[in-house]
């Protein structure tokens, strides 16, 4: 860096010069306009956050019929309003760990089967009452009620009982649970005063911002609580969640200066939006999978062989880079990959091979093609993948038949329903929960139909086991076990593909969830 | 009574029993459709407990005929109901929506209806040289691109390139008549040059026929001017196939702009419906579906006064 462009930047950074004037600046220097971005929000981020300001965050993801109570949330609208006005126990950091947010301590006893979380003291809801631990109690409580329609209550059926002792809130479980604290960060656990059993739908949280307006599928503004108990976060003096649905109204929007912060990027234009004047695209990798479904338990796919022939018969590699323009990576036939804790990374990686898929194919005996059920709204890109999936099958003999169903409809008359259709998951923080939602021969969305007695035995084993070297040989055998013999072809992990502009800084890839966790314009502050 | 009124009255009363066949219509509609609302509002994460916990409270487990009679009997009264996946009350969210719906429609309409007739005596005029060829030419490019595409088109000159305009038409209430007016510009603009072909070529169309009329040629014999004689002439003679286009057209821009919308984020009438078809919320479509329905039905009562109106033989039947 040249001496002119540094008083510049420290010019810049100090408020003396504004943006666009650094930028002209730069440009003049031969500084490309991306670099010239990316120096301005490094040193801004050197500089630290800033407080005050408005952000505008246009999202993908939100319908006129959202409601504010936390169990319905289902979507990425609701998903970052709970986090701007909300607040959980607990919450998961970037390098996979937890952090107190409502509960400042939390500990387990020796055997894993009672966990106590202390109430952060001098908390407040947004009209003035304090957060007690009855309220988190009642909280646990509402989205555990078999009759409660809660996103949550899937991870809820675990916890036997609920109970408060003085400002700690005490959970014990039915079989040991060493990950339990990490499903307290679950995203529909907003506490709500007496629970949200009184007005459920209701504004009062007790999150770092309080809700102003509320149009849902429109707008939804904030302004900044100041009862919040951490004065590290929510630098903005009021946030703005604008609903743009379409993808290149959007682009356009951040392009133009509108909203400061974009989400779901597709990939197909994440490179050009990249070399936008002031425009920084932020990929990072997560745990969300897209993924072809079998049945294990249903014909023709009841048989391992049929099963082994189709994983061996997708090209990874391919997707990744058509499919995903190179931002993902590839999977390996099973839900976990390196983004979670206690991964196994010596399990071999499955390629395409056409050889092998017709060994297998012809030991199955299977004759005539195969039905793959698919719609563009199973994933970004799912039609295109199976197109891909056909031609590369057809490599090894096996004919794939596409069926493409409409979107509506797809997840309640498709997906868990027919034998082998394409879906996603959004991943999990750590492997138990993951494994529990939908691999657990009892579990609810356990949508390839496994059941495997041996590997249930596995989940609870490691579900208890406090020492994390057996935990890790324990997790690494039943990946072996989905990869081999579970009815899921895993073909890519797909990364988060968001944007913002350089009138915000402090971006932090965070692989728990696309938008920093939905925590972007929670922690971000103004560079403006 | 004078025929006018019987006219109306006979309208209005066979309007409301096409509301109603609209409504079973739509009803039916619904239920036809894969899924309902608890699957739809539960998605891929709904289990069997959650769904039937939901169907039971929203009454979805009773049988369709009697869900749509209360429903029947509850609209009567005024009473829309409250949408079933978010429980906000239908009429208070529809006033909002509808109010934005017909601000955009009528500033497009403001624009485009007097252009159209003003572009189509323009045609009529030099008709078969160079400017009728250009009307025709520019406007019939526009309505054949699709709309999005123009949407897309005019948002990356105006608004990324230029910075003039935004390119989210946001309005709300907080805003002045001026603020609304200029968030709203491109997509007027845009749903302007939609609507636009249909209107002029019409007026064109049925002005040159009264042209071909003796009464015409006297008129150029007294030694009109030629703009005159279109006008004043032969322009009320063709009135009543231009007002026909005309409420279509209108109805169009009230009831089929959901894909300006989601390009231009503008919180309307279309967008709000599809998320509730999609969500299989009844009571929402149904409100929304009849709206629409009165609409079309009402403006093309008036397209029908207005030609009888205009046309002295129907006015004063024997």
């Amino acid at each position: 860096m040249n001496d002119q462009l540094r008083y510049y930047l420290a010019r810049a950074t100090a408020g003396k010069m504004d943006r666009r004037a650094f930028m002209g600046k730069a440009a003049a220097l031969g500084v490309a306009s991306t670099a010239a971005t990316g120096l301005l929000t490094s040193a801004v981020h050197a500089q630290g956050p800033r407080r005050g300001g408005h952000m505008s965050v246009g999202l993908q993801g939100g319908e006129s019929t959202n409601s504010k109570d936390p169990a319905t949330y289902a979507s990425q609208v609701p998903f970052m309003y709970g986090r701007i006005a909300g607040e959980t126990l607990l919450n998961i950091n970037t390098a996979g760990e937890l952090e107190g947010a409502a509960a400042d301590e939390w500990s387990a006893t020796a055997d894993a089967m009672t966990w106590s979380f202390k109430i952060r003291s001098g908390m407040q809801f947004h009209n003035g009452q304090p957060v007690t631990a009855e309220d988190v109690a009642q909280t646990l409580r509402r989205h555990s009620n078999e009759d409660s329609q809660s996103g949550a209550l899937g991870i809820m059926r675990g916890i036997a009982s609920i109970s408060v002792n003085g400002d700690t809130v005490v959970l014990t479980t039915e079989t040991p649970n060493a990950d339990l604290p990490y499903l307290m960060a679950d995203y529909h656990l907003i506490i709500q005063p007496n629970g949200g059993m009184d007005d459920p739908a209701g504004a009062v949280m007790s999150g770092p911002y309080r809700w102003v307006e509320d149009e849902p599928g429109v707008r939804h503004t904030f302004e900044r609580f100041d009862g919040y108990w951490n004065d590290g976060v929510a630098h903005f003096d009021t946030i703005e969640i604008l609903v743009i649905n379409d993808a290149t109204a959007r682009n356009s929007a951040l392009q133009s200066g509108q909203i400061q912060l974009a989400n779901r990027v597709p990939p197909s234009v994440a490179g050009l939006l990249a070399r936008a004047p002031g425009v920084a695209v932020e990929s990072t990798a997560g745990r969300g999978h897209y993924v072809f479904i079998m049945h294990a338990n249903t014909a023709p796919f009841d048989n391992n062989d049929l099963r082994m022939a189709l994983k061996h018969a997708i090209d990874r590699e391919d997707m990744v880079d058509r499919i995903l323009r190179g931002y993902g990576s590839v999977g390996n036939d099973m839900p976990i990959n390196s983004a979670y804790p206690l991964f196994d990374a010596s399990i071999p990686q499955r390629t395409y091979d056409p050889d092998q898929a017709r060994f297998y194919f012809e030991r199955s005996g299977h004759s005539g093609p195969v039905d793959l059920r698919v719609a563009d709204g199973a994933f970004p890109g799912a039609v295109d993948a199976a197109q891909l999936f056909k031609e590369s099958a057809a490599a090894a003999g096996i004919d794939l038949n596409i069926i493409r169903e409409p979107d509506d409809g797809y997840w309640s008359e498709v997906w868990n329903v027919k034998p082998f259709c394409a879906s996603y998951w959004g991943g999990r923080p750590v492997q138990d929960q993951m494994y529990s939602t939908a691999y657990l021969s009892t579990a609810d969305w356990n949508d390839t139909r496994f059941f495997n007695p041996h590997f249930d035995d596995l989940l609870l084993q490691a579900r208890g086991e406090l020492n994390n070297e057996r935990r890790k040989a324990l997790y690494s055998e039943m990946g072996l076990l989905v990869r081999d013999e579970g009815g899921l072809i895993c073909p890519m992990f797909n990364d988060f593909i968001d944007a913002h502009n350089g009138d915000v800084a402090g971006w932090v890839a965070n692989p728990n969830g696309e938008m920093m966790n939905g925590f972007a314009p929670v922690h971000m502050w103004s560079a403006a | 009574m004078h025929p006018i009124l019987k006219l109306v009255a006979q309208r209005l009363a066979l309007g409301c029993l096409l509301l109603l066949a609209a409504s079973v219509l739509i009803f039916i509609g619904t239920q036809i459709l894969p899924g309902d609302v608890a699957a739809a509002i539960l998605g891929q994460g709904a289990t069997e407990q959650a769904l039937t916990n939901m169907r039971a409270d929203l009454g979805l487990d009773r049988p369709a005929i009697t869900r749509y009679f209360e429903w029947l009997f509850n609209a009567l009264q005024g009473d829309l109901g409250v949408a079933l996946s978010n429980g906000r009350d239908i009429a208070d969210s529809i006033s909002g929506r509808m109010g934005n719906t017909l601000f955009l429609a009528s500033v497009a309409a403001m624009i485009s209806v007097p252009l159209s007739i003003f572009l189509g005596l323009l045609a009529v005029r030099y008709r078969d040289r160079w400017p009728d060829k250009l009307i025709s030419a520019v406007t019939l490019t526009s309505i054949s691109l699709p709309e999005f595409l123009l949407g897309y088109v005019i948002m990356f000159v105006f608004s990324v390139k230029l910075g003039w305009f935004n390119s989210v038409s946001n309005i709300n209430d907080g805003m002045s008549f001026w603020e609304k007016l200029n968030a709203v510009a491109l997509p007027a603009t845009v749903l302007t040059m939609v609507v636009l072909a249909h209107m002029m070529r019409m007026t064109r169309a049925a002005i040159l026929n009264v042209m071909q009329s003796a009464y015409v040629e006297t008129a150029e014999l007294k030694g009109l001017r030629r703009f005159t004689i279109i006008a004043r002439h032969a322009m009320p003679n063709a009135i009543a196939p231009i007002v026909n286009v005309v409420m279509i057209n209108l109805a169009y821009l009230v009831v089929g702009v959901v894909v300006i919308e989601v390009v231009f984020v503008y919180p309307g009438m279309g967008q709000y419906l599809v998320d509730h078809v999609s969500k299989r919320d009844v009571p929402v479509v149904q409100a929304c579906g009849l709206i629409f329905a009165t609409i079309y039905i009402g403006l093309n009562l008036l397209a029908d006064i207005i030609s009888i109106l205009s046309n002295p033989r129907l006015r004063h039947p024997k």
